[in-house]
């Protein structure tokens, strides 16, 4: 299978990548490892006039220690992180998590701001941010700003980014070594989570976020209450589903999809510590 | 678009529509046609190859990504007529059975082997989940990508 024709852009700076992004408008594409956009372009379900490719802005690959939070360039790759002593320590959970994106050969490529722009609520770095409470650093013509991630995402595929906006850097909070849990529910080896369950405990606050039970990333505010209110894993995990408005298809019904949830969340507050 | 590589260190030059696919560029425009294409969706690894050391599925990225990079492909992993440790390990351990996987097995396994070089069975599993073998061979691949871990000097030429 093979893309419809684009006009392809190789970007040597952030900032040569927002002037393109302007002149070409929604017509362009950002390429960074392009593991999640390649696969939609060969299906044709996307089909960009311009591709800009900022794979190469090697000054926005880094994983670095700011104080109170983990800096981490947007082009940093799925496999860095993975790797990353410093995260293993600070932000366990990104680090274990992007050890589960893909397959070996994706995480060589793929990377942490094409993950999250993409915004695939079947992928799993956008919800272990959420439930980290990070914050997205995105650069444009008119200068720096920083998004909430739990005002980043907006829908199915759709994010806060504006068309003329480069994602520069993500933000974690550091997590003092407190509980966390990745829980990835998949047929075979892979594949995307059918639902997915990231949960943390970070400098006193409870996070929990699910893969794939909606539109978006979404946080598990109801199990967050119980938890805080003193509820048992189980009885937090029932809560699972509230705001949540799962799809059925080829791999799980409505139903079942509500059932992995509830399980995945208990596995996870039990694996956590948080209840 | 005009690009240059070097493939299994032979530089290439080529004029390539941007949208022309590392697979396809390497089977194709350098001849090389010991890369398979299987999926074509990046979910089976038989078009498995290295970019600048590190294993990459070659049919989701563009070649215009790859340019300026040091490209291995299964053509480039023996030395002569003397095989790889892998490519022997896969023959002395029956670790194919149609071989359409193994070119992508044995660059993924390569890969492996660099960044683990002596890994459990479980790891090896692990390392090696982005490629899928239909004859559903993999008990041998294991044992394969096993037994090249314990040679002197692992997988290294």
């Amino acid at each position: 299978m093979i893309p419809a024709s684009f006009d392809y852009q190789r970007a040597g700076s952030a900032e040569e990548a927002i002037a393109l992004l302007t002149e070409h408008g929604d017509e362009a594409k950002l390429l960074a490892g392009g593991h999640s956009l390649l696969p939609l372009m060969k299906l044709r379900l996307a089909s960009p006039s311009v591709l800009i490719d900022v794979g190469r802005l090697d000054d926005l690959r880094y994983i670095r220690d700011a104080g109170d939070h983990i800096a981490i360039g947007a082009l940093t790759r799925h496999r860095e992180l993975e790797t990353s002593a410093l995260l293993a320590e600070a932000a366990p959970l990104l680090s274990h998590a992007a050890g589960h994106v893909g397959d070996p050969q994706v995480r060589h490529r793929g990377t942490i701001g094409g993950s999250l722009a993409h915004a695939d609520p079947a992928s799993d770095l956008p919800a272990v941010v959420l439930a980290m409470g990070g914050t997205i650093v995105v650069q444009g013509p008119s200068g720096q700003r920083e998004i909430a991630i739990a005002d980043f995402y907006i829908g199915f595929l759709e994010s806060a980014l504006a068309p003329d906006e480069l994602m520069t850097e993500i933000r974690i909070p550091k997590l003092n070594a407190e509980g966390w849990s990745f829980q990835k529910f998949n047929r075979r080896a892979q594949d995307w989570a059918i639902v997915g369950v990231a949960a943390v405990r970070a400098n006193g606050s409870t996070g929990v976020a699910l893969v794939n039970m909606g539109s978006t990333p979404l946080l598990a505010t109801g199990v967050v209450d119980a938890v805080k209110s003193g509820a048992t894993a189980e009885q937090a995990a029932e809560r699972a589903t509230e705001n949540t408005e799962a799809q059925s298809d080829i791999n799980a019904s409505v139903a079942y999809r509500e059932h992995l949830a509830r399980v995945l969340v208990r596995r996870a507050l039990e694996e956590s510590g948080l209840a | 678009m005009e690009i240059t590589m070097t493939v299994n260190g032979i530089e290439q030059t080529a004029d390539v529509e941007p949208r022309t696919l590392l697979a396809y560029f390497l089977r194709e425009t350098v001849g090389l046609t010991g890369t398979n294409i299987g999926c074509d969706t990046s979910s089976c690894g038989a078009c498995t190859i290295h970019v600048d050391g590190e294993s990459a599925k070659s049919c989701t990225l563009l070649a215009v990504q790859a340019d300026g990079c040091s490209v291995t492909t299964i053509e480039g992993l023996a030395n002569g007529d003397t095989m790889h440790p892998m490519q022997r390990a896969f023959q002395e351990n029956h670790g194919l059975q149609c071989g359409y996987c193994t070119p992508g097995m044995v660059m993924a396994a390569v890969s492996l082997l660099d960044e683990n070089p002596n890994p459990t069975e479980q790891e090896v599993r692990l390392g090696l989940e982005g490629n899928l073998c239909r004859c559903t061979g993999y008990h041998n691949i294991v044992k394969s990508v096993l037994a090249c871990a314990a040679e002197p000097f692992g997988a290294t030429k």
